[in-house]
């Protein structure tokens, strides 16, 4: 399926990307969608939906320890799923994944578990001002059990974290460092293979929150030498409710379990319980199943179509919407990056966000308006939200014309 | 095929620009905060009140057209009002903004009734109902800001 997707040329095939992506050919208030809302959720193409109906049609059962057929064909499709997973991001062995709910609970997992055993009073966990909520709060609630501390490294007005800031901000207390891959809010890609080698020379271990990147480059966990990633598949094309930790496997194997209970277990006594190995020791309970092989659908797809062709049609997009968007009366863009991507948020003088994003809602066009669950990046830019379009594999530059368009009728309503 | 004059009248457009009753009281008998800490729309409502009349009614605040034309043309009805009718009336215009079109006296609102279109925006009905939220919260001395969110 992958394969036929594959064309000779270097181009993406946008229109051939759409067939595959049901949800596109419906209406909204009467309206074709116009859908530019990526960054908070990817649609699913069909190879998605088909492998998560044939999965419950006809491959549904409980995975591990059924000494019957179907168990067996069920076990060997979610860790099939692991494998794909593992080749996508390059992680040397597959037990160094871990799947979990989300992002959120793959970063809740190491500040639980790696936080809990190795962050005390007085030490430092060093984040930056342009992280999603998911990647400040766990941090702040292992910071009021253990008393450590939350630093926060700087950015500047284009969107961009200050190196020399971060790099001062390092110091001897830092336990670890958690940075996000690809602002959700404002498009930067961070320089996360300097930022590791910065943490590592200090011997500090590094997080990395990919859930934005995943979908719009390669990424290679060795590459970068982070030591965990974390990802979501649900803005992967995947389904809601299957997320990725990536773990270096030294690491994993020291930290003592998150959740207790079946399947990451060796043996149970009222006495001693003894663990499971990587990776079930961090999947308690029944995992979603569908979920991963769903997700392991997607990496498939993704794969199938490429990254440098989606990279390629993402960037024009992004130039093409930007000095599309720059023509607006009035408009500001927040988040101006040299390095960036997918990300076109942006307020507009007189016009509220709310009442941006329900008039172009009512052209047909769907995007983000409110904090994006970044409210230090809303105080940071002096603004109580933005509008926020995200571009995918499957937008056209035609789309960007009818929010451009929608746009125009936003500032007739509330002319300057 | 919806249009957007469903949403953005354009009475509610002008009470944006140019809100009515838009200020602070001085001295005022009673005043409440609203704020939605999602969108950002922030109020505060004063109210004089004389026996059982709203003599004056005031807000202050910022945020989108909806909150901002919803507290304007609030304070325009509920001026002169008794306690209870502004009640009644606070009762019929969360009607309108939640249930169909057949459950509310649209006549008995006046001017307010321009911002039934709402009724088709789920998302924009705590933007429409803070100012009134507010409103009660002064009747009712709450000195905590009061949400709709």
């Amino acid at each position: 399926m992958a394969s036929r997707l594959q064309t000779s040329t270097s181009v993406l095939d946008v229109e051939r990307v759409r067939e595959e992506f049901p949800i596109l050919h419906r209406t909204v208030r009467g309206k074709p969608l116009v859908y530019l809302d990526s960054a908070a959720t990817t649609q699913k193409p069909r190879h998605v939906l088909d492998a998560l109906a044939r999965y419950y049609a006809h491959g549904n059962a409980n995975i591990h320890r059924g000494v019957y057929l179907l168990s067996e064909e069920a076990t060997a499709a979610y860790n099939g799923a692991r494998a794909k997973v593992q080749r996508f991001i390059n992680a040397r062995v597959s037990r160094e994944v871990i799947f979990t709910r989300s992002s959120t609970e793959s970063i809740n997992l190491v500040a639980q578990s790696f936080g809990r055993q190795n962050i005390g009073p007085g030490d430092e966990i060093l984040i930056t001002h342009m992280e999603h909520h998911s990647n400040i709060v766990p941090w702040q609630l292992l910071c009021e059990q253990t008393h450590a501390r939350l630093r926060v490294a700087p950015i500047d007005d284009q969107g961009e974290l200050r190196m020399d800031e971060f790099e001062r901000k390092l110091t001897s207390k830092t336990k670890i460092v958690s940075v996000v891959h690809l602002s959700n809010s404002l498009g930067t890609i961070n320089p996360v293979s300097r930022i590791v080698a910065l943490a590592h020379e200090r011997g500090i271990p590094v997080l990395v929150d990919g859930s934005q990147a995943a979908y719009h480059m390669p990424v290679d966990v060795q590459a970068l030498d982070c030591d965990f990633y974390v990802f979501t598949g649900h803005k992967l094309y995947g389904p809601t409710g299957i997320g990725v930790l990536y773990g270096r496997e030294a690491l994993l194997e020291s930290m003592p379990p998150y959740m207790g209970g079946g399947d990451m277990i060796r043996s149970v006594t009222f006495e001693k319980t003894t663990y499971a190995d990587l990776p079930n020791k961090f999947e308690a309970g029944t995992p979603h199943i569908a979920g991963a092989v769903g997700l392991g659908a997607a990496v498939d797809y993704v794969t199938g179509v490429g990254f440098d062709k989606i990279a390629r049609h993402e960037k024009d997009l992004l130039e093409y919407g930007t000095d599309a968007l720059l023509e607006i009366p009035g408009l500001r863009l927040i988040g101006t990056a040299s390095n960036k991507a997918s990300i076109l948020a942006f307020v507009l003088k007189g016009a509220h966000p709310h009442d941006i994003g329900s008039i172009v809602d009512i052209e047909g066009v769907s995007i983000r308006t409110g904090h994006h669950c970044t409210q230090p990046v809303m105080d940071r830019f002096g603004v109580p939200a933005t509008a926020r379009a995200s571009v995918a594999m499957y937008n056209t530059r035609q789309e960007i014309d009818q929010l451009v368009h929608a746009l125009h009728r936003v500032r007739e309503t509330f002319p300057l | 095929m919806s249009d957007l004059r469903d949403l953005y009248q354009e009475v509610i457009l002008d009470h944006n620009k140019c809100p009515r009753n838009f200020g602070e009281l001085e001295e005022a008998h009673r005043h409440a905060d609203g704020y939605n800490p999602l969108c950002g729309d922030r109020l505060a409502v004063y109210v004089n009140i004389d026996g059982d009349v709203i003599t004056d009614v005031s807000f202050l605040g910022s945020g989108c057209a909806i909150s901002q034309a919803s507290a304007s043309l609030m304070t325009d009805a509920v001026k002169g009002k008794t306690l209870g009718e502004a009640q009644q009336l606070f009762e019929q215009f969360h009607r309108m903004v939640t249930e169909s079109e057949t459950s509310v006296d649209i006549g008995s609102l006046g001017k307010l009734a321009v911002l039934a279109g709402v009724r088709d925006y789920p998302t924009r009905v705590k933007c429409a109902s803070l100012a009134w939220h507010t409103l009660r919260a002064a009747f009712n001395d709450v000195h905590e800001p009061v949400s709709t969110e």
